[in-house]
């Protein structure tokens, strides 16, 4: 089987000796023609990896900024097939930059996991966080994903037991999500020491590679980050940039969202980082 | 020996009834939740556990609640003979505080120190502050910054007890918003932090925990029907939001084919209106708050805001256990709208000198229309879970009288 993109992403980032950034935004947010000229900005930006955001009413993993964004885009008459008509338009121009649909998972029961799959690989989603179904509730999502090619991304988190690893991780694919706080998107952020041993401790677990998520706001943070994780995740603080264009201050959210990509992009590729961290995943 | 008749069996051991309950939650929480599993599992089967329970629900509670017969209302229904659970005479004036006791004794035994609970119109968030208080503990409630401001009594007896209430700004400011952000909360401060869900609704083991604290309801009508009438009672009938009350009174009861049951949901301006909390006459199938129940959402699984009088019915959701029971057959659901209730409201405080809340008002609106019909030898039990005094100044304004 020929890998996917995200596979083909993480040889290339590990050939380049270097972490990826992997960038969230809200499908929709705040418009559908706003959100659309945001996401085709983001692989120039220096995005490696785009986390799209499917919006929910009741996003009770997330912060205050990514709740704001998708109560935006659905004031704004944001659904799931619009959100995949996003994939697919940025696909007819964009071949290589992974696209990982991030939600909840009561969306995607009502269009019907099986349907989902099957829309979702035709529109040019590579992979699928939900971030309310665990492993234990997973199946009826993760074998039509798996049919179509479409990695069902695992979270792993500071409160996951080493004994519990193996149900998370064993049948993952694609990579695994490392939550680096105990608490929702965009708020806290971990000690640098406590990222460490959340990456080091999942490694032990797999040989996927180890993107680590929530609460990395500054390319600082980001570039810290970098140095043990093989991709760092931005959401909030991207959202922010939108938030504050709506708002009035500063650039139009596509500028201001481009301009801070290229900086977190410039902080992941400055990081310090043993080399080779480890066998490449490939 | 295994009965495979049984409706007393669920969930299984990963917390399903049939398609509905589970586990849905992201992974930061889902030790968690295990670990609240083990300890109940525990707690359970721990005769000392037990007996505490039961010295604080008869010295501080109040139990056990009368059984009344209503006889006036018995006569002007001209039906069956009506019985009142009485749990609106519970210390805080309504069944929420059985389950309060059952889940702060549980924190304390894990050696938590903080409990947090989401609450609509306040009546969860006084009863799990009030047992906070009784053990020391410190208690946030996270409340609706809508339902704040309707809810302006409960925010200051809560206050009163000690806890601090968290004003819920997301969403709509209401009783899933709270719900949300209690979730956030939790995530947030793992270690020492115990949430106290206030319905039989949430990830396993909380529908069948809560349902277990609340079943002292159901036990007690069992043996106090049998000491009143000799026998089992016909029909018993609850209102439900998300369901407590209701499983409470039923679950000892659904392996006794004779009882019938009856479960009331808010009809709020009408089924037809869209304004109405009723999830199972208006929902479907969905996954919120960790469990798979029925919902109300739009056609996008965006989940929509409930309606009704009664702000402890309204929410888009119901138990899960509900949700097997009304796929089984086994209880009947139906609702009744707020003009209904709001009339049962006034019949019973001039009949029985009784003001419900505006909940089990919902379910005296059903037995207004089923007791006529019934013979008068048959046995109906209604549960009075909760008192009215709360709901003065909503049924005023309904009434468009200025107090």
């Amino acid at each position: 089987m020929s890998q996917g993109r995200i596979a083909r992403r993480f040889a290339a980032l590990a050939r380049e000796g270097r972490a990826g950034l992997v960038t969230f935004v809200t499908a929709g947010d705040p418009d559908a023609s706003t959100g659309a000229a945001i996401l085709a900005r983001l692989p120039a930006a220096g995005a490696d990896i785009i986390e799209l955001g499917m919006p929910f009413s009741d996003p009770m993993a997330d912060g205050p900024a990514v709740q704001a964004a998708g109560l935006r885009a659905l004031a704004a008459g944001q659904t799931m097939i619009k959100t995949l008509a996003l994939v697919r338009d940025f696909r007819s121009t964009e071949q290589d930059t992974p696209i990982v649909l991030m939600g909840y998972y009561n969306p995607v029961l009502q269009y019907g996991p099986e349907r989902f799959c099957v829309d979702a690989a035709a529109a040019g989603v590579d992979g699928l966080i939900i971030v309310d179904l665990p492993p234990e509730e997973a199946e009826p999502l993760a074998v039509p994903a798996a049919a179509q090619g479409i990695d069902l991304i695992r979270l792993v988190a500071p409160t996951t037991p080493d004994a519990r690893m193996p149900k998370v991780v064993n049948g993952a694919s694609g990579f695994i999500y490392a939550v680096s706080i105990t608490g929702v998107t965009g708020t806290a952020s971990a000690a640098q020491e406590a990222v460490a041993e959340l990456v080091a401790r999942i490694r032990r677990h797999t040989d996927l590679p180890v993107a680590v998520g929530f609460g990395i706001n500054t390319p600082a943070q980001a570039a810290v980050t970098a140095v043990v994780a093989d991709a760092v995740v931005v959401g909030s603080a991207i959202v922010r940039q939108v938030e504050r264009a709506v708002a009035g201050e500063g650039p139009a959210a596509a500028d201001a969202v481009a301009g801070f990509v290229a900086e977190l992009a410039a902080g992941v590729r400055s990081a310090d980082r043993p080399a080779p961290l480890r066998a490449a995943a490939s | 020996m295994t009965n495979v008749n049984t409706f007393r069996a669920g969930p299984d051991e990963r917390g399903h009834f049939g398609p509905y309950g589970g586990r849905y939650v992201a992974e930061t929480l889902m030790p968690l939740i295990l670990e609240v599993e083990q300890a109940y599992n525990a707690a359970k089967a721990d005769p000392a556990f037990r007996a505490e329970m039961d010295h604080y629900l008869a010295h501080y509670v109040g139990r056990p609640s009368p059984l009344y017969f209503a006889e006036r209302l018995t006569d002007h229904l001209g039906g069956a003979k009506v019985y009142f659970k009485r749990d609106e005479l519970n210390h805080t004036g309504a069944h929420k505080i059985n389950n309060c006791l059952g889940q702060v004794m549980l924190a304390r035994r894990m050696g938590k120190k903080r409990i947090i609970a989401e609450t609509g119109a306040g009546q969860h968030g006084v009863a799990t502050a009030t047992i906070a208080a009784l053990f020391g503990m410190s208690c946030s409630v996270y409340m609706g910054a809508t339902d704040i401001e309707r809810q302006k009594p409960n925010v200051f007896r809560m206050r009163l007890l000690g806890a601090e209430v968290v004003p819920v700004t997301s969403g709509a400011g209401t009783l899933k918003d709270a719900m949300n952000d209690a979730l956030r909360a939790w995530v947030a401060r793992v270690d020492d932090t115990f949430y106290c869900i206030g319905t039989v609704a949430g990830p396993h083991p909380y529908p069948a925990m809560v349902r277990d604290f609340q079943s002292v309801i159901g036990d007690e009508v069992r043996q106090q029907m049998q000491a009143a009438e000799g026998r089992l009672p016909d029909t018993l009938v609850a209102c439900i939001g998300g369901g407590s009350n209701a499983m409470g009174l039923f679950y000892p009861f659904l392996d006794d084919p004779s009882v019938a049951m009856t479960a009331v949901e808010a009809a709020g301006h009408g089924i037809e209106t869209g304004q109405h909390a009723a999830s199972l006459t208006g929902g479907r199938l969905g996954v919120l708050h960790g469990n798979a129940t029925y919902l109300l959402q739009d056609a996008d699984g965006q989940i929509q805001e409930a309606h009704s009088i009664s702000a402890g019915l309204d929410y888009p959701g119901i138990g899960p256990e509900h949700s097997w029971l009304h796929d089984m057959k086994r209880v009947t659901y139906v609702s009744a709208t707020d003009a209904e209730a709001l009339e049962a409201f006034q019949l019973c405080a001039k009949l029985e000198g009784i003001l419900p809340a505006l909940e089990p008002s919902h379910a005296l609106a059903q037995v207004r229309k089923m007791a006529p019909g019934l013979p008068k030898d048959h046995l109906l039990v209604m549960n009075m879970c909760g008192r009215g005094d709360k709901d003065v100044f909503t049924v005023a304004g309904a009434l468009g009288m200025d107090i």
